[in-house]
């Protein structure tokens, strides 16, 4: 597949050519070694023969795990592509192979063009240096030179909206600053191929939009960007294109709001979720979504019932619990139904039953939703179901369909979740209504 | 930054890897090309493969040659911060030490000292050795302290390690401006030979590197160099001729303890600084030499053998 290298530029070379990367950890090696050498040097004194045959027979027992297996796929200059998938999929380890911190098993991998990696904001940073000099450091690690830091060192400060601190300790920082700080030196690498991994987990929402904004603009110069994440609504505003690696295989690879929606019905698939306390004797046994026709669905339309329905089973008696149910986009909660809050608690939960709890008319745009659940105990204070994830769904629909016309219509709409219906008095006179229940009305 | 696709066959900068890959596209061949100057708009191929080490590496050794800097410079720079009087310490170390082994072995020991004053010959041997075994523990542990860097970002290894043993360096440098104002005090003039001095620095740097690839690497496996550097440190001390001059070793034992590197390095330093009472032992500088040259080279090896595992085992 490689071509002598050709005088013509008329046809750009692919940015990143993967072709059937395997990357194999071996589990259960460390634990058959023993605590580190002194098993391998005692062995080796007592019985050298036998000790090397027991080797040899160690690496037969040890378990291989392939954490990437027969991926190829390339991608072009320019191209912003997402990569998904559950935890283990084998996202993390492709780009760390990619960003050469690990080496592939098998396969081989061509890259075109200038890369950074970004694995972590703040990679690097000493807690003991101040702001400026952790600019220095961080831009050296990510491979910058000291002539490029200089160069760029105002334009870092002032993304990173620091300046009064830039010589303090960064251990004195917020952690809102740190991650400013951190994520401002990373920004201004100018590599030509970005890898960027899960950086938006960490920071307030402010800051995740102003990340998304950098890596966007990153985007719209033609430069090649691989972004991997759990956030759906980044990963589909931002790619063109989605690959989803599931089990260490490549699962799809498509267009980015196929693939994300496909993803997301699994998700849905994949669940229902179901947990146990045993301390209290309490099973859920499923949580699903059903919309107000009774049928199981994970997607629903601005204005829809949301129904959530667990499904339980106390094997011993459980008095006074208190649920909670949360409705969270990616800029945190939309609403939530709170027994703490309205009181209505069961008097007990013993055999197997239902909670149902309706969301009557929904008043979210059109982006990917997680329910939440906690279960208290009767004192309040102690956690029958701690606070997780127990379902997901996404809001589908056409906001023109509502009214809606605003010119930056899907731009504007990331911004928020929850729209409660509103109406505009304008000095002309005219009275607009907006509302996502209803449909269109404008007087 | 623009970029460019074009790959010109004809820039004198192309390396011949690069012809090598388009004639033997089956070749195990990682490498990495790139014209232009620095900030100047360049074309980058990159080649990973399964089971090949990286031919690229020492040119990338070289990019990433600042890094050197600036580890070192983290390192000194957090060394004294927040303590009370700072970069002193490197020399109240080598000062309380020298006056300890000026005790024990010239008063308490009665060790011969050639006529010279027995705080020069202590210090003249603690000098390369506070070196050595600084610059042992701290490369010794460098990877493992910096694993955050090694599991998030790509650079050549060999940068962590070797920055280590220049931080250590740095403190070299900081006692050695004592040994001259104690050589003062002393009204001590060196000998010619001190144009010798910077050979016999070399050996100190080269042992501690060497020895230092090795810990390092073995330690990102085993944590159990963890225990085994203060001992060697603290066990060295007084198999190395640091409080004694290493004369007072039998005749028939010489040629085994000058397997010790620092035997020839302390022997070497005073040679060259204090002068002809401690004519220098030939075939144990030999067998010096070897000896580092030996360790810097296995050191290497098996640093770069087991350097792309670091991030699936640290």
């Amino acid at each position: 597949m490689l071509k002598a290298p050709s005088t013509t530029p008329a046809k750009p070379n692919p940015a990143i050519t993967i072709e059937n990367l395997g990357k194999r950890y071996t589990i259960g090696h460390q634990q058959a070694k023993g605590d580190g050498m002194r098993h391998a040097i005692e062995g080796a004194m007592r019985a050298p023969l036998a000790w090397l045959r027991s080797r040899r027979q160690e690496k037969l027992q040890q378990v291989d795990f392939w954490a990437l297996k027969d991926v190829s796929f390339q991608i072009k200059q320019g191209e912003v592509v997402g990569i998904i998938g559950r935890n283990g999929a084998g996202k993390s380890t492709l780009l760390k192979i990619l960003s050469r911190i690990t080496v592939p098993t098998e396969g081989r991998i061509r890259i075109d063009g200038r890369i950074a990696s970004l694995l972590e904001v703040g990679t690097g940073f000493h807690q003991e240096l101040t702001g400026r000099e952790n600019i220095f450091l961080n831009g050296a690690i990510l491979g910058m030179t000291r002539a490029e830091i200089i160069r760029k060192f105002d334009e870092i400060v002032e993304f990173s909206e620091i300046e009064e601190f830039l010589d303090t300790p960064v251990k004195r920082y917020s952690s809102g600053m740190y991650v400013r700080l951190a994520f401002a030196v990373a920004a201004h690498l100018e590599p030509e191929i970005l890898l960027v991994d899960e950086v938006l987990a960490v920071g307030d929402a402010a800051f995740q939009k102003k990340c998304l904004g950098k890596m966007g603009s990153f985007a719209h110069s033609g430069r090649t960007v691989l972004f991997v994440s759990h956030n759906m609504e980044a990963v589909r505003s931002l790619c063109q294109r989605v690959v989803w690696l599931k089990e260490g295989r490549l699962h799809q690879d498509g267009k980015a709001d196929e693939i994300v929606e496909d993803y997301f019905n699994s998700t849905f698939n994949e669940l229902p979720f179901s947990c146990a306390n045993s301390d209290y004797g309490l099973i859920i046994q499923k949580v699903v979504l059903k919309n107000d026709r009774g049928e199981e669905s994970s997607q629903f339309r601005p204005g829809d019932d949301l129904v959530v329905e667990v499904s339980y089973n106390a094997q011993k008696r459980i008095e006074k619990p208190i649920i909670a149910l949360g409705v969270l986009g990616i800029n945190g909660s939309c609403f939530t139904s709170n027994m703490l809050l309205d009181g209505h608690r069961p008097d007990f939960l013993e055999g197997s039953g239902q909670i149902t709890c309706t969301f009557r008319s929904i008043p979210l745009l059109p982006q990917s939703y997680t329910v939440k659940m906690i279960v208290r105990a009767a004192n309040v204070r102690d956690l029958i179901i701690s606070y997780q994830e127990v379902a997901y769904f996404s809001v589908v629909g056409d906001l023109a369909e509502y009214g809606y016309k605003g010119e930056y219509l899907n731009w504007a709409s990331r911004s928020t979740h929850v729209v409660i219906p509103y109406e505009w008095q304008l000095p002309d006179g005219t009275t607009a209504m907006v509302s996502l229940s209803a449909p269109a009305s404008t007087i | 930054m623009q970029r460019t696709h074009t790959r010109t066959t004809a820039s004198p900068n192309l390396p011949p890897i690069m012809i090598d890959l388009a004639a033997t596209p089956t070749t195990c061949s990682q490498h990495e090309t790139r014209f232009g100057t620095r900030d100047a708009p360049r074309t980058t191929q990159l080649l990973i493969e399964a089971g090949c080490t990286e031919r690229q590496y020492w040119r990338d050794l070289w990019r990433y040659r600042e890094l050197f800097y600036f580890l070192a410079w983290r390192d000194l720079l957090v060394r004294y911060k927040q303590t009370f009087v700072g970069v002193s310490w490197s020399l109240i170390r080598p000062f309380l030490t020298m006056i300890v082994l000026t005790v024990v072995f010239g008063k308490l020991g009665k060790m011969p000292s050639g006529g010279l004053p027995y705080p020069l010959l202590v210090f003249c041997g603690m000098l390369p050795w506070q070196f050595f075994s600084t610059a042992m523990a701290e490369s010794g542990n460098s990877l493992v302290m910096n694993s955050n860097l090694i599991s998030k970002v790509y650079f050549p290894r060999l940068v962590i390690t070797v920055s280590s043993v220049i931080t250590s360096f740095v403190d070299f440098l900081i006692s050695a401006a004592f040994l001259v104002v104690l050589m003062i005090w002393y009204r001590y003039a060196p000998p010619a030979a001190v144009l010798f001095l910077p050979f016999f620095v070399l050996l100190a740097f080269g042992a501690s590197l060497g020895v230092g690839l090795w810990i390092g690497a073995l330690m990102v496996q085993y944590r159990d160099f963890r225990f085994i550097v203060p001992f060697i440190v603290q066990f060295g001390l007084y198999i190395s001729p640091v409080g004694f001059q290493s004369s007072v070793v039998p005749e028939r034992f010489r040629l085994l303890y000058a397997l010790n590197p620092m035997v020839g390095v302390i022997d070497g330093f005073r040679w060259c600084l204090l002068g002809a009472q401690n004519s220098i032992y030939w075939t144990g500088l030999a067998v010096a030499v070897i000896d580092v040259i030996v360790l810097v080279a296995s050191g290497i090896w098996y640093f770069r053998k087991t350097e792309q595992t670091f991030a699936d085992v640290i």
